[in-house]
């Protein structure tokens, strides 16, 4: 205490550590988690050359990355993941916006919370794909219902995640604000808000991982482009390698979004204490 | 001058937390509350910085009425309640957010240099200690230059080396400053140590029940006789307040080797 340099060395030296070992452990657990995967892919690979299995349901996947490839060298698959992309973006925009909206206001005012809450949990219970006969009655069969089917499926966890945020932030920080009279506005700007990124910021992510899976519910029910339509041609046609190729872009697209979403919003939430450091 | 006149406080739960309270604390004054839990000890700091409303009764600053918070009062809580997404200088300077970048910089790093804080200007409050936590706390408090600064057992939950350091970085801020200071704690050697003047109070309703002088110079030694014998007329208010329905006493002195 009385002391400050001698209180930081040794704390120095333990983070340093730490830190070379999850350098050390990253490289390790990323090989290990890539060595079923691959023995498995290996083994099936020689099992179906060896003639051991036909490998018609299931291909090799010298199979698989040839049909990617074909699908990728004829521009077809960037057109397929453009047309998800594109849905699952307007979706997730929609649906995520309306849901920080609606959990931010039904958060803030109890009379509009007694009054829409419980109409919104009463369709929370719906299961979202109830929606598409009805979407496709209102909307037609092209984007609209799809969009609209992906927003529905995004908006109920964000709601939840943006409402149970605000509601739970701490009356401790809101009442420093309140000491140093910070105006209601401010006390949005420099306190609630702040304390409510990392909830909104997970309900966000919930929020993108359901919008892929609509996006696939929707294209598989009709869709002339995007990668559930390259699953449903691929069952059409029989052909498997199409399917687990679009499988295979479904994971890697997917990831990536999941990805590009952590990596824009990191830096809002540097000064989280989580354990995430020492994993 | 803070003044509270007939101050009362009823919870809407029917609890009696403060009744009859009158008070008169010169500028620059320490007053340090003192008293067993549940005796409105922290319910009345809260009126005076305007937290919450009274049920009864008046408190002014200066001849203004104080309704809620205000600009001339500051408040130290029992835990630092650091914003966790502030680096500590933005948490110091965060109640001084409407003036000038240079001068609000200025008074932070005079303030983080005051509490012995400077080389952690950039760090998150998670890398502090809890000492290190209630200081950038106590520095939040003192940048914004409050009149009136309230302390709710700032330091209760800190080992004893640790407290007697913090009392002596508060007590050089305060030489600087010289607001008036309530500090409300349960341990009668940091009211001795820090406080002119002790005021015991009694719970079930919360009231002030009895007032000790403490003149001795400062700094002071805890051992020293003065000291002593100080805390042994504190502690027996303590006790006194404690006895049911026993007429409280007097305002007496202690210490009395003032000079």
């Amino acid at each position: 205490m009385n002391n400050p340099v001698a209180l930081s060395t040794p704390e120095d030296g333990t983070v340093a550590a730490s830190r070379r070992a999850a350098v050390l452990g990253i490289g390790a657990r990323a090989a290990l988690g890539v060595l079923l995967p691959l023995v498995l892919a290996l083994g099936w690979e020689i099992a179906v050359g060896a003639g051991w299995a036909s490998g018609r349901l299931l291909p090799p996947p010298s199979r698989i990355g040839a049909a990617l490839w074909a699908l990728a060298a004829s521009g077809e698959l960037w057109m397929h993941v453009e047309a998800t992309l594109i849905r699952v973006g307007l979706g997730f925009a929609f649906g995520a916006g309306a849901g920080i909206l609606a959990g931010a206001l039904t958060a803030t005012l109890p009379l509009l919370r007694w009054l829409v809450d419980p109409s919104l949990q009463a369709l929370r219970a719906v299961p979202s794909l109830a929606w598409v006969p009805l979407f496709i009655l209102w909307f037609g069969i092209l984007e609209t219902p799809k969009v609209a089917l992906i927003a529905v499926g995004v908006f109920f966890p964000v709601y939840i995640g943006v409402a149970g945020a605000i509601a739970s932030v701490d009356r401790k920080l809101v009442e420093v604000g309140r000491i140093f009279r910070l105006s209601k506005p401010a006390l949005a700007r420099r306190i609630l808000l702040p304390a409510v990124l990392p909830a909104t910021l997970t309900a966000l992510r919930t929020g993108l991982g359901l919008g892929f899976l609509f996006v696939v519910a929707a294209e598989l029910m009709g869709a002339s482009e995007g990668l559930g339509y390259l699953l449903l041609d691929g069952q059409q046609f029989s052909k498997p390698d199409q399917i687990l190729a679009a499988i295979i872009s479904f994971a890697v697209v997917g990831k990536a979004a999941d990805a590009l979403l952590v990596a824009l919003t990191a830096p809002l939430v540097r000064w989280q204490d989580t354990a995430r450091e020492t994993l | 001058m803070l003044t509270i006149q007939s101050l009362a406080k009823t919870y809407t739960d029917g609890t009696r937390a403060l009744e009859g309270i009158d008070l008169a604390v010169q500028s620059a004054e320490i007053v340090a509350l003192i008293g067993g839990s549940g005796c409105g000890k922290t319910t009345l700091l809260r009126l005076i910085a305007g937290l919450d409303r009274p049920s009864a009764g008046r408190i002014s600053l200066d001849g203004e009425p104080i309704t809620r918070p205000h600009p001339g009062v500051g408040l130290v809580f029992q835990e630092p309640r650091l914003l966790p997404w502030l680096d500590v200088a933005d948490n110091v300077g965060f109640g001084i957010h409407n003036l000038p970048k240079s001068e609000r910089a200025e008074r932070v790093a005079h303030a983080l240099e005051r509490v012995g804080l400077a080389e952690h200007a950039h760090r998150w409050p998670r890398e502090l200690s809890g000492g290190q936590q209630q200081r950038v706390s106590i520095a939040r408090a003192f940048v914004a230059n409050p009149r009136v600064l309230l302390l709710d057992e700032p330091f209760s939950a800190l080992d004893a080396f640790t407290r007697k350091d913090l009392h002596r970085h508060l007590l050089a801020l305060w030489e600087e400053v010289r607001p008036t200071v309530l500090i409300v704690t349960h341990d009668v050697a940091e009211a001795v140590a820090l406080a002119d003047r002790a005021i015991v109070m009694r719970p079930r309703p919360g009231r002030l029940d009895d007032t000790v002088a403490l003149s001795m110079r400062r700094p002071r030694d805890p051992a020293a006789p003065a000291s002593e014998a100080a805390a042994r007329t504190v502690l027996a208010a303590l006790d006194r307040s404690l006895r049911p329905h026993e007429p409280s006493r007097a305002p007496q002195l202690a210490g009395g080797s003032s000079f």
